[in-house]
């Protein structure tokens, strides 16, 4: 049994190794969740081949959907229905599910009590979405913005779930908006953006590519015309200047003293007055940065579709 | 590997056991919300009593007993009520809170979760069928048809059931969840004051001919053939076979998870 998927969205190619975490990284809109849904079985492509677990998510769905375990970006249960109540319902589906009192206790679900799912606040409601996703033993998990909405206490508990879960070999595939959990968790990052693939590597792999580290210029009006051209210029071919907005500049490469006393003079020379400079390692904001010309947005507190 | 907490175990639980349980959780639920009690049961007693009394006050001109006539126009309402209204604001609002899509990833099939819901439709008519015979008794109701009509009303039920949950589903598939609350409730109203169910088709005059192929009155005709004369309607029952059939295949068509 081969456990690589192979998943296409518009020319675009991935492959999920069995036993890891997946991150598919990309802004809103960028066609992450449409990316899961494929997987999932929920809709046909238009064209290429998608493999999960060795079968066609839509023709072999009925033989695929026992084995994954599906997180929805939102929603998920009936309206009037409690916690504890959703996830027993979801266990009775399935062969061999773990104890329900297990992951009401890993993921603090005993706090919902008899609230009804819709008035359940937004972390909880993505918390129950895990945990109906885990509760039939899967062999392979799809979340979609697990974190979106929990208070970072929860979302760090979240993650050393999911580790765990790789440790004891199950695959995941997630999506996220959120370059920290990208690079903290995910053994592969793939990033997307319109719908195709940008970049794809290890979070190492994508970070250290190319220039390491990385100068930040904040200044304290708005750049000169042809701004990063002529500091580009000035700066010459081993680094790299990305415009982030009308105040602030990234530069890619040697983050050394003579970097340093070349971006020092180009102020002088253009008048300009540094408000911030800021040495650093690049981060998977900057390779988006880089790979797109623009700043992976802030998510909204309840996450919207992808 | 060695078997940590975790270790995938996948597998579907035998489908008797998956509708099983799909079946008690809607039941569960419907019986726990007040407004579909309201509908399932509040509603029809009190079209029975109310209809009851209009007759002995001469209110409404019925050729037999009034309670003898109501009662099982009124068990073809409740009828209505669960399969119809209930079925539909429920279902409409599982797409809304993506319980629909949530449960189409789960190993629950489709037609599993179309048998739960069957199954819960017929637990909760049994629930009102307990509250609804012993008043109509209370009334002075006296069954006519004796135990072929008994069979013969359980067969219009379930005909009927199928009927009007096909027309719930096709409603609560199509249209957004607040829709299918404010059309399944009107269309409910609509049908109990014109729709011949609890008032046999003679007393709505000349209209009443056109009103046989409403799955309404063929529900209504039905279980007055079975709990008055002790007769199989075939009839209203074919009419019955034909809603449902349309709306199953309208429904397979048109429903959408989302």
């Amino acid at each position: 049994m081969r456990y690589g998927d192979l998943v296409a969205v518009d020319h675009l190619d991935l492959r999920v190794e069995a036993g890891t975490i997946t991150a598919v990284l990309g802004p809103n809109g960028a066609g992450k969740t449409t990316t899961l849904e494929t997987c999932e079985g929920y809709r046909r492509p238009q064209g290429g081949t998608v493999r999960v677990l060795g079968l066609d998510p839509v023709r072999d769905r009925r033989a695929l959907l026992p084995r994954i375990g599906v997180m929805l970006q939102a929603g998920g249960a009936w309206s009037g229905v409690r916690a504890e109540e959703m996830l027993r319902h979801v266990a009775a589906l399935h062969a061999d599910p773990l104890p329900v009192g297990l992951l009401v206790e890993r993921l603090g679900l005993a706090e919902c009590g008899r609230t009804p799912f819709r008035r359940l606040s937004g972390g909880q409601q993505q918390r129950l979405g895990l945990a109906t996703a885990l509760v039939g033993r899967p062999e392979l998990l799809f979340v979609d913005e697990p974190t979106a909405g929990m208070d970072p206490a929860i979302r760090r508990t979240t993650w050393e779930l999911l580790e765990e879960l790789r440790a004891d070999g199950v695959t995941t595939v997630l999506t996220t908006h959120y370059l920290e959990e990208a690079e903290r968790l995910a053994d592969h990052v793939h990033v997307i953006d319109r719908g195709r693939l940008i970049a794809s590597g290890t979070p190492y792999e994508l970070t250290r590519a190319g220039g390491a580290t990385t100068v930040r210029l904040v200044v304290t009006k708005p750049f000169p015309p042809h701004a990063p051209a002529s500091l580009q210029t000035a700066l010459g071919p081993a680094t790299e200047v990305t415009t982030i907005n009308a105040q602030s500049l990234l530069i890619t490469g040697p983050a050394d003293a003579s970097t340093l006393a070349k971006v020092s003079a180009w102020c002088e020379q253009h008048g300009v007055l540094p408000e911030a400079l800021t040495l650093g390692q690049r981060t998977l904001e900057d390779v988006f940065l880089q790979l797109t010309g623009r700043v992976l947005t802030e998510p909204t507190p309840s996450g919207t579709a992808g | 590997m060695s078997a940590g907490t975790f270790t995938p175990s996948p597998g579907a639980a035998p489908l008797a056991r998956q509708v099983r349980a799909q079946a008690l959780m809607e039941t569960r639920l419907m019986l726990r919300n007040g407004e579909q009690l309201l509908v399932a049961i509040v509603i029809p007693v009190m079209a029975l009593v109310g209809g009851v009394i209009a007759g002995r006050r001469g209110g409404i001109e019925l050729d037999g007993r009034a309670v003898d006539v109501l009662t099982p126009g009124v068990l073809a309402l409740a009828v209505m009520s669960t399969a119809f209204t209930s079925l539909a604001i429920a279902t409409g609002f599982e797409r809304r809170y993506g319980l629909i899509k949530r449960l189409g990833a789960s190993p629950l099939p489709r037609h599993g979760l179309l048998l739960g819901k069957l199954g819960a439709i017929l637990v909760v008519h049994v629930v009102q069928g307990v509250v609804l015979v012993p008043v109509a008794l209370a009334l002075g109701w006296r069954p006519g048809g004796g135990a072929v009509g008994v069979l013969a009303a359980l067969l219009a039920v379930l005909v009927g059931a199928a009927a009007f949950s096909s027309l719930g589903l096709l409603m609560a598939g199509t249209l957004r969840a607040e829709a299918t609350l404010a059309a399944a409730n009107l269309v409910y109203l609509l049908l109990l004051v014109g729709g011949a169910v609890v008032l046999p088709r003679a007393s709505y005059g000349a209209a009443g001919e056109v009103l046989a192929v409403l799955p309404s009155a063929a529900l209504g005709d039905a279980m007055r053939a079975a709990l008055i004369d002790g007769r199989v309607a075939v009839v209203p029952l074919l009419i019955l076979v034909a809603w449902a059939v349309a709306g199953a295949a309208a429904v397979s068509r048109s429903f959408r998870w989302e």
